[in-house]
């Protein structure tokens, strides 16, 4: 008998397919017939699979436990592990070939698929939502599973959100390609992407707040409560900024609700807080999960835990104003901004504080696990950009440092840095276990990841800071008579020597992950299988 | 409640775990670090300041003002007043006074290259290049040759009321697409003698007699029987070493068939008079001028 759940999803998706074939069959727009056919496909293939698993495994349920332990769900989550895998090189290189066409404008190559306009947010989604939003959903149905220790809930629940996620990601990328953009940043996905993404995100919501229902265990882990901070508070903003007109149900394109200056502050309260609680709140859940694991140490501080993460959780959120300094945004808003990002230093650097001094007692790993350096040093990229973004926040430094490519290269020391990093450590981690080897292929090679991408990123944020800086203070140069002494054009020709070796630092980036994508790619082909779960080791003794 | 927790001692540091356990990850019990909470309180304190002395907190229907007066609105204005003055000294002498006064004081000359430099970097180096050294089909402003004319006063003209624009005192000049007129055979007999005047080996079996005749019946009028252009309609000399399309057979003869007749904005309603004379002084100075 199919169960609610398979019926459930069965019936919706049926819908949607039929939904999506009307639209395809009326509308006007050609990208939007394209989009709603994929839709009817990839729907129609959904019930197809859910059907074809019943009649498979004849309805029986799967078992919660097998010999008293947790039977865990792994499925969905190496899903989310080889798509990570995949958007992370695609969206690598797409930021390489932009990183060329600024240096060498030729590679434009005048068409409107390739031009530069529509590559950036292809990278800039590709990174962050695809190869991140991957690493994300993968790693928290890995961890919020172990620490509950239950299986996830539902069937094809998971199935639904990983999948439904990716889908949201394909239909967005190839939306830009194709010219369809509601112009916000780090938000370009139209009304029907964003839809459709409410609706996984909720199911999200539902499976992690689900597992955590079943736990068996009496607390909830810290790494559990930065992922929840994040998978709340993303959905919060995203409906928010998101909120729109449709032109019409056939149309691609949308109106947004908010107007002016008001647009400006729900866009940047939105943007920065995609940095806060997906870019940082996200990834700390990782941290906290796989920095002890691999250290075989506990966490250093339960007490720094809960307070540096309610601090965050509650004064990060005050911070976007500071992207607009300057503008018709009222100075209050302004100061308040500044101010609140002085504030979140401390509560940002708890979590580095937390991350490094698990370490105490196990540095020496450091020299012979490399996994356990590319996330140790991604922290110390957390500590720097979150020192860097609270003094870049303050509007006499901001004067200077906005609109130039200071603000790229300190938004790339986290990117590559801090995310790149503790999502590479984390998926080195995981792809053993999730494919029961022994270890991983070969941790030489990681070495190699480690090195040649660390030298691209300090190429890159270097570049970046020197050209930045020099590009701001040409702005502002006057002559002894009061004119301005460089043209935009002469400050534009002045950057092309750090255009190129900023590129350059991106390159050594990409060749840093395709090492990693074949090394991974060795171990679950090639990797020595695990044979039984290891006996937890470690230096603890009983209490009195 | 803590004694149903089994707390563990982590023999490494000697401090006590919380008791909780998640897959084999454990938490220590350590204290908040101090100098990490005292940063924090001083972060705090700093942003109390802060609040009291700026513009913060929103109200119901206005913000507290903060004991400063700060006015982020104010300061921009004033800035920008106090850059509009300080120019104006010699910005008003530089509108009373001709352009070969500015020329001949050394101050005045000084001010307006200034000026003139900015506003060219903003203005016209899209086009005519940072340095003025144009490209195919934007003048060079560096060399000796002038569709306009060279002098002070022409430049100056040319810059308030543009070329071919909409404005009746704009530059104007209209050469016709003889493309509609003469037959393939006379463009490129036109072309091949025109080259041949001018320094270009003329293509062979191209009757140059025949291509004489029509310059001078059809083009002498502007460009002269000895080719030397009329700067009053902007046509181009053609003895000269510089062609704004290309000096070759090929590219008189696309010229006489299809002439792309260039435009320029005129800058009277979008820069200040001071400004536009400035820029006068500074082409002017490329070396060019006349």
């Amino acid at each position: 008998m199919l169960s609610l759940e398979e019926g459930g999803f069965a019936l919706f998706l049926v819908l949607l397919a039929f939904a999506c074939l009307i639209v395809a069959g009326k509308t006007f727009d050609q990208v939007m017939a394209f989009h709603a056919s994929v839709g009817a496909l990839i729907a129609a293939g959904g019930v197809f699979y859910i059907f074809k698993n019943y009649f498979d495994d004849g309805g029986v349920q799967i078992p919660q436990e097998i010999d008293g332990k947790p039977n865990y769900n792994l499925g969905p989550i190496k899903f989310g592990a080889v798509a990570a895998m995949f958007w992370g090189i695609a969206g690598f290189t797409v930021g390489l070939i932009i990183a060329l066409q600024l240096a060498y404008p030729a590679l434009n190559f005048d068409l409107p698929w390739t031009n530069f306009g529509r590559l950036r947010p292809l990278h800039t989604s590709a990174v962050i939502f695809a190869f991140g939003g991957n690493v994300l959903l993968a790693t928290s149905m890995y961890v919020v599973q172990r620490t509950s220790r239950a299986r996830m809930p539902g069937k094809i629940l998971p199935w639904f959100v990983i999948v439904g996620y990716n889908v949201f990601i394909l239909i967005a990328g190839t939306g830009y390609l194709l010219g369809v953009t509601q112009s916000k940043e780090y938000a370009e996905p139209e009304w029907y992407a964003d839809l459709w993404l409410t609706i996984v995100w909720v199911a999200y919501l539902l499976l992690f707040l689900g597992t955590i229902w079943k736990r068996k265990e009496p607390h909830i882990y810290v790494a559990n409560w930065f992922y929840l901070a994040f998978i709340v508070t993303i959905a919060m903003l995203h409906i928010t900024n998101n909120l729109a007109v449709p032109v019409s149900i056939y149309s691609t394109q949308s109106v947004i609700v908010w107007s002016g200056v008001q647009d400006a502050m729900v866009q940047w309260w939105y943007g920065h807080n995609a940095v806060g609680f997906f870019l940082t709140a996200g990834f700390l859940a990782i941290m906290y999960y796989f920095v002890p694991k691999r250290a075989e140490r506990p966490v250093y501080s339960y007490r720094l835990s809960i307070v540096h993460f309610w601090a965050l959780i509650f004064i990060y959120i005050w911070a976007g104003p500071h992207h607009l300094h300057y503008t018709a945004l009222p100075q209050w808003a302004s100061t308040l901004g500044a101010t609140f990002s002085i504030i979140l230093w401390m509560p940002s650097w708890g979590g580095m504080i937390n991350g490094l001094m698990t370490l105490s007692g196990a540095w020496d790993k450091l020299r012979t696990d490399p996994v356990l350096r590319m996330m140790v040093v991604s922290v110390a990229f957390y500590g720097m950009s979150t020192f860097e973004g609270p003094l870049m926040s303050l509007r006499a430094v901001n004067s200077l440092s906005h609109y130039t490519d200071w603000t790229i290269g300190h938004v790339h020391s986290g990117a590559l840095g801090w995310v790149g990093y503790i999502s590479f450590g984390a998926l080195y981690c995981l792809v053993p276990w999730l494919w029961n080897k022994k270890s991983l292929y070969s941790l030489k090679l990681v070495d190699w990841h480690f090195w040649v991408s660390t030298i691209g990123i300090v190429l890159y944020i270097t570049a970046m800071w020197v050209s930045g800086i020099m590009q701001g203070l040409m702005w502002r140069a006057y002559d002894s008579l009061g004119f301005l002494e460089y043209s935009f054009i002469e400050t534009v020709e002045a950057m092309h020597p750090f255009y190129v070796v900023r590129a350059l630092g991106g390159a050594l980036f990409v060749i840093g992950a395709l090492i990693m994508a074949y090394n991974l790619w060795m171990t679950v082909r090639y990797g020595e299988a695990e044979e039984a779960e290891a006996a937890p080791t470690g230096s603890l003794a009983a209490a009195e | 409640m803590a004694d149903t927790h089994k707390k563990e001692v982590d023999k490494l540091s000697g401090i006590e775990t919380t008791g909780h356990e998640w897959d084999g990850l454990k938490e220590l019990n350590n204290p908040l670090p101090k100098w990490w909470l005292y940063t924090f309180y001083a972060t705090i304190a700093w942003a109390v300041v802060y609040w009291v002395l700026y513009p913060s907190w929103p109200l119901v229907s206005t913000y507290t003002k903060g004991v400063l007066g700060s006015s982020q609105r104010a300061e921009a204005v004033a800035a920008y007043e106090d850059g509009i003055a300080a120019r104006s000294v010699f910005g008003d002498r530089i509108v009373d006074a001709t352009l070969e006064d500015i020329n001949a004081d050394q101050e005045l000359q000084q001010f307006a290259m200034a000026a003139g430099q900015a506003a060219f970097g903003d203005n016209c180096a899209a086009c005519h290049g940072a340095g003025g050294t144009g490209f195919e089909g934007y003048p060079n402003l560096q060399d000796d040759t002038w569709l306009w004319g060279g002098t002070l006063e022409d430049i100056h003209y040319t810059l308030l009321h543009g070329i071919r624009v909409a404005n009746d005192e704009a530059r104007f000049g209209d050469m016709p697409a003889y493309a509609d007129i003469f037959s393939k055979e006379e463009i490129a007999q036109v072309a091949n003698y025109v080259g041949s005047k001018v320094g270009l080996e003329p293509e062979a079996g191209v009757d140059l007699a025949a291509g004489e005749q029509l310059y001078l019946d059809n083009c002498a009028a502007c460009h002269g029987d000895d080719l030397n252009g009329m700067q009053e309609v902007g046509a181009p000399n053609l003895n000269s070493a510089n062609y704004l399309y290309g000096k070759s057979i090929e590219a008189i003869a696309s010229q006489v068939a299809n002439p792309r007749n260039g435009v320029m904005p005129g800058w009277k309603d979008r820069l200040e008079p001071a400004t536009i004379k400035s820029l006068a002084i500074y082409v002017h100075s490329f070396g060019g001028g006349q």
